[in-house]
């Protein structure tokens, strides 16, 4: 095989989100100061201490891990996009808490039913996802696996999800409004 | 309080005994997997929330930290677990389990 179509598959076969900016940004960022007053706080929770001693050795050790790591917990530069949607994320949490309450019932209901074998109906569907980003794949399949009643089984780059699902109002529910409102989210 | 912390801990407990039951009855690997790796985490999350609740007897700082830690245990088992469940669904697939069906 000559060298250029090996270089053309290559292309074809890379992830679709080509484009980003990888310039290396400042050390002493954004990005930096978030991941200090991430690891401090959580040193501070584990710790329980609150002697100079203690807190000093968690100011040193949060910054070198924010010199070191910085870039890897907030990786991209949208930094106001980024924060509204961690907000909208975190406005998302309670209704996926209500989600998971209610579903977890519906199982409990199936395992202790003593007629569950005609009750049960499993089945892996398949489906097509209209989420872009990569974020939102991740956070749909684990909210789809949260949910008892389906199992994400594989999902594409491309957006096509397979899933197993117990029983029929459990298949039936899907992609549904738990896309919607994750596409809301990451504004897809 | 104690009333609270009781109510939660066997809800909690109600979970586990389902999700145990569940792994019995249920017939195969990939139907086994819904009751093992989603009413535990919902237990856990019952039963979690009954010790911190305990543990939080008379809201000074070290007893807000304790109740702290425990909810931080829960957050990480909701990260863990669907993704630990995927892992084994996963395997199944390529080792090549057929999927137990009710119409043949």
């Amino acid at each position: 095989m000559p060298a250029h179509e090996k270089e053309n598959i290559y292309k074809e076969q890379s992830y679709p989100q080509q484009g980003k900016d990888f310039s290396e940004p400042s050390r002493f960022s954004l990005s930096f100061f978030i991941t200090f007053f991430v690891c401090l706080i959580t040193w501070l929770v584990f710790s329980g201490k609150f002697d100079l001693f203690h807190i000093s050795l968690g100011i040193i050790s949060s910054a070198i891990v924010g010199f070191v790591s910085g870039d890897l917990l907030l990786s991209f530069p949208k930094t106001a996009k980024t924060s509204h949607q961690l907000f909208r994320l975190i406005k998302y949490l309670p209704w996926l808490s209500y989600q998971i309450l209610l579903a977890s019932i519906h199982v409990m209901y199936l395992v202790y039913h003593p007629k569950m074998m005609d009750l049960i109906d499993p089945a892996i569907i398949r489906f097509d996802s209209r989420l872009k980003s990569e974020l939102a794949h991740y956070v749909f399949a684990n909210s789809i696996t949260l949910t008892p009643g389906t199992i994400t089984i594989h999902v594409s780059i491309y957006g096509n999800y397979a899933v197993h699902a117990i029983d029929k109002p459990s298949a039936e529910s899907l992609p549904g409004e738990m896309e919607e409102r994750i596409a809301k989210i990451f504004g897809d | 309080m104690n009333i609270t912390v009781s109510i939660l801990l066997f809800g909690g407990l109600f979970f586990f005994t389902g999700g145990c039951i569940g792994i019995l009855r249920f017939p195969d690997f990939y139907s086994r997997l819904h009751p093992a790796g989603k009413l535990d985490t919902m237990g856990l999350f019952l039963s979690m929330t009954a010790l911190a609740l305990y543990s939080l007897g008379g809201f000074s700082i070290g007893e807000i930290l304790n109740g702290i830690k425990i909810m931080m245990i829960v957050a990480f088992v909701f990260i863990t677990s669907p993704t630990a469940t995927h892992a084994i669904v996963d395997a199944g697939v390529r080792a090549g389990f057929e999927p137990w069906k009710k119409h043949k």
